[in-house]
Formats: C-alpha cells, structure tokens, sequence
C-alpha cells in the first residue's frame, strides 16, 4: 500500500543532512523509537540519542488514564543549547509532538527543536509542523497507523 | 470485603482501602506505573502535570509527618494542589461529625482524600460517603491496614530480588498489632510469595497468625535462617507499657537484628524497616546503615507509589 523505502529513504536523506556535533536524536515512545533506531543504524556518523515517553504530558489523560506497559523517558545526556530533532513515526493531530516538547523542557532548554516523521497524515489540531517529512499519506480519520520492523530490520507500515 | 466500593464496575481502582482481595493485576499495574514515575524524582523538574487543578486533601487524624509527608511530595509532584488538615487540632474538636467535615471538603470540590485514622473503618466510611469521581486512599488505619506502606514493600523487593515466587520472606517484631505486617503480609500472598516468617515474642507474634498463611516463630535465629528479605518493625512504647516485653534492652537482645543474626540470612538478603526506626531496639545501627540496607530507598519508592497510585485511580 505504501512505499515504505521510499518514505524512509526520503526521511533519512533529510535528516542526515541536518545533522551536526550539537544535535540529539530523540524518539517519542513507542513508534518514534522503532524509526530512530532505524535511522541509527544507517547512520554514518555518531551522534547522541535518547527517547522520551510522553504519558505525563498527554492531554488525554483524563479519558484514557496512564498507558500501561510504557517504556520510560531516558535522557542521559544534557540538552541544555543542544538542537534536538525529534523523532517519531506518525504526525497527526500534533498532539503528541506537544507532549513531547513539555517533557523535553523538564529536562532542560534545548537550542532548537525540530521534529521529523515518516509519514504525515494531515489533519492537525494544534500549531505543529514537521521539520522533515518522509511523505503525505491520506489515511481515513479513523484508521490507525502503526510502524514497526520486520524480521529483516525494514520497515513496514500497517493501516487498521 | 472492600472490594464492592473499592471497584469500580469495569475492575479498574476507584479507592485504595484495602490490599486484601486486591487482584494481582492491579497489584502488579500499580508496581509498573510506580516505576515509570521513579524517574520523575530524578529529573531537575520534579512535576509531571497528571494531576493538574485537582485538590488532595490530606486528613490526618492520627500523627503521622512522615506518610502524610511523602503523600504530599506524590500529590505535589503530580501538580495537584494539597491541603493538609491537621483534624486533631481543628473541627473534631469543636464536636463536628466526621461525615460532616467530608461534606464540607466535598463542598469546597476536593478531588481525592488521603485518610490516616486510628480506626479501621474510617477510610471506608469516607469512601461511602463521597461522591461518584473523588476518590479516598487509606493511609494507615489503626493495626489493620497500610495499603501504600504494604505496596511500597513489595516495589522495594521487586526492585531488588525480581520474582516472588521463591522468596522466602520474614517479618520479625510486633507483628500482632502491625498494620505493615498485616499489608505486607497481603500484597506479597497476592504476589504468590510462599514462604513469609513471622518472628517475635509470643505476646507479640502469637501462634494463631498461622491463620494468616505464614509460619510463625518464637526464635528468631531459626525465623532467620536462609531468608532473602527481612522487615524489622518498628517497636512502639505502648507495646512495653503494656508489659507485652520486659523491656527495650531484652527485646534487642533477644529479637533486635544485629549484624550476627543478619549472618543467618542469605548473603544477599535485604533488610527493610518501615520507619522511623529505633537504633538499638529492634535494629542496630550497623544494620540498618548497612550494605544490605534498603531502608532509604523505601523511603524514596513509597513516593513514587503513592503517585502511582493517585493518577490511577483518577485516570
């Protein structure tokens, strides 16, 4: 259904090119881990990465409760005046891209923040854009998209 | 017994009462979520916004500044508001009913009630009384329950020994009339722990908890031996008034964990207390400020599963 090579490849070519010294590579849990260690092991060069998990800061919190088997935010390094990309699999409402950047804060005050993604299915509800966009994908509002690796380390985008 | 008010209809935790009866899952959920929120204690800034505009009353009416402490840091921590009523000093003074204080905090929108007491039905009696959507936490009642006290324990051994199953587990002191025994006791059954000791004096640790599942022992060299965790209560004054003991100096003699009796475990053993502890009565200080010592991180997990705890059972 989708061309998935070529949304990573596209993606990966965006990303590599903003990279420098100062920049932190971090995935928002889940999907948004699953495409940074992608990026990473394509990656030429070293760079710092880390994952932020953004229970805490979401917005829906009252309706959904705390998601159960979470991985935590793991943030070894200090991103005070370090430009960090964040990583993550979908953008949709931009909802979870906020979260994301509430709990970043509490960790410090980066340089800049940008935020890459695989896909980008339209439809936001709050003043976020992606920096780096694998592609446009048309998805139906109630369907779900989800990425993950498959046994051979590509990735592969489910719609359900 | 609690679990009809405890529960709300789709299993999920509407108070925390009781640990007895408490299903495992929801053990095993809160002692997750607690992990997660571990880290919070850690960051520079030590807020997540879950509880954002909520209002925690704390009511204590029994002292208690270290658990009514460490419930604050969790309500704080998750952004609620707190509110601390020290009830001893204030209304039930002036001759107002318990049930019409809680009307009026109702009144004035709290969202949540953290309730110490000295009788074990007023947490209970509480829950019944509020409305659908706030929520009351036991926070120590009388000799019969500690829910957080018994939680944190079992996230303290699970942070150090991993699985349950093959633990072997002792209590050692006035197990008879203590609320974190009784807790403990509950949370690590649930747990499927199959081998918890209780040990002390007869007047204190009398033969007929067997009832309670566990094994009970007068000598606690015998109690001691092979076990992987050991919990050393807290002995209370009243217990010796009482004549339940001759005095401090033989209860540390006889049942006071000393660096010997700590050989007797296994080498790995943690110790635990739920504080505050009395050096030189039921442990010594060598211990208790030892390699094998996890009082202190008690200390810091108790927050984090009493943050666990309040956004559960609001989320």
């Amino acid at each position: 259904m989708f061309d998935t090579e070529t949304l990573a490849d596209s993606l990966f070519s965006q990303v590599r090119a903003a990279l420098d010294e100062h920049t932190i590579l971090i995935g928002i849990h889940e999907g948004g881990a699953v495409i940074l260690d992608y990026l990473l092991k394509r990656l030429d060069i070293d760079v710092v990465a880390a994952s932020v998990d953004v229970s805490f800061h979401r917005d829906d919190f009252e309706i959904r409760g705390l998601a159960k088997n979470k991985q935590s935010t793991s943030i070894d390094v200090d991103i005070n005046d370090r430009h960090v990309i964040l990583v993550d699999d979908v953008v949709h409402s931009g909802r979870t891209a906020r979260a994301a950047v509430n709990e970043l804060f509490d960790f410090g005050r980066p340089q800049s923040v940008r935020l890459a993604v695989l896909v980008d299915r339209g439809e936001r509800e709050l003043p976020i854009e992606p920096q780096f966009v694998g592609g446009l994908v048309e998805v139906p509002r109630d369907k779900r998209i989800e990425v993950r690796l498959d046994e051979n380390g590509g990735l592969v985008i489910n719609v359900d | 017994m609690n679990n009809g008010i405890q529960m709300n209809a789709d299993g999920t935790l509407r108070h925390l009462l009781s640990l007895e009866n408490l299903p495992r899952e929801v053990i095993t959920e809160i002692l997750d979520q607690a992990e997660s929120f571990l880290s919070v204690g850690t960051r520079k800034a030590k807020k997540v916004p879950v509880l954002r505009g909520r209002s925690v009353f704390n009511l204590f009416f029994e002292n208690s500044t270290r658990t009514r402490t460490t419930f604050e840091i969790a309500a704080k921590r998750l952004s609620a508001d707190v509110v601390n009523l020290d009830i001893a000093t204030s209304s039930q003074s002036k001759g107002e009913s318990l049930l019409d204080l809680i009307d009026n905090l109702v009144a004035m929108q709290a969202d949540m009630f953290v309730v110490r007491h000295s009788e074990s039905g007023a947490a209970h009696m509480i829950a019944e009384r509020v409305p659908e959507g706030v929520h009351v936490i036991n926070a120590g009642a009388g000799s019969h329950s500690h829910p957080t006290q018994g939680l944190l324990d079992a996230f303290t051994i699970r942070h150090f020994k991993k699985d349950f199953n093959d633990l072997k587990v002792v209590i050692i002191g006035d197990v008879l009339h203590s609320r974190v025994a009784r807790s403990q006791i509950q949370v690590l059954q649930a747990l499927g722990v199959r081998e918890v000791r209780v040990a002390g004096p007869k007047t204190l640790v009398p033969q007929t908890m067997k009832s309670m599942g566990v094994t009970v022992y007068n000598d606690v060299d015998l109690a001691l031996d092979g076990v992987d965790v050991i919990t050393a209560l807290r002995l209370q004054n009243e217990r010796m008034e009482a004549s339940l003991i001759p005095t401090a100096q033989d209860f540390y003699q006889n049942y006071g964990l000393t660096k010997e009796r700590l050989a007797l475990a296994d080498r790995d053993a943690i110790v635990m207390h739920p504080g505050p502890i009395n050096r030189g009565v039921e442990i010594a200080s060598e211990v208790a400020d030892g390699a094998q010592s996890v009082i202190l991180h008690q200390v810091t997990f108790g927050i984090a599963v009493r943050m666990a705890v309040m956004s559960l059972l609001v989320g």
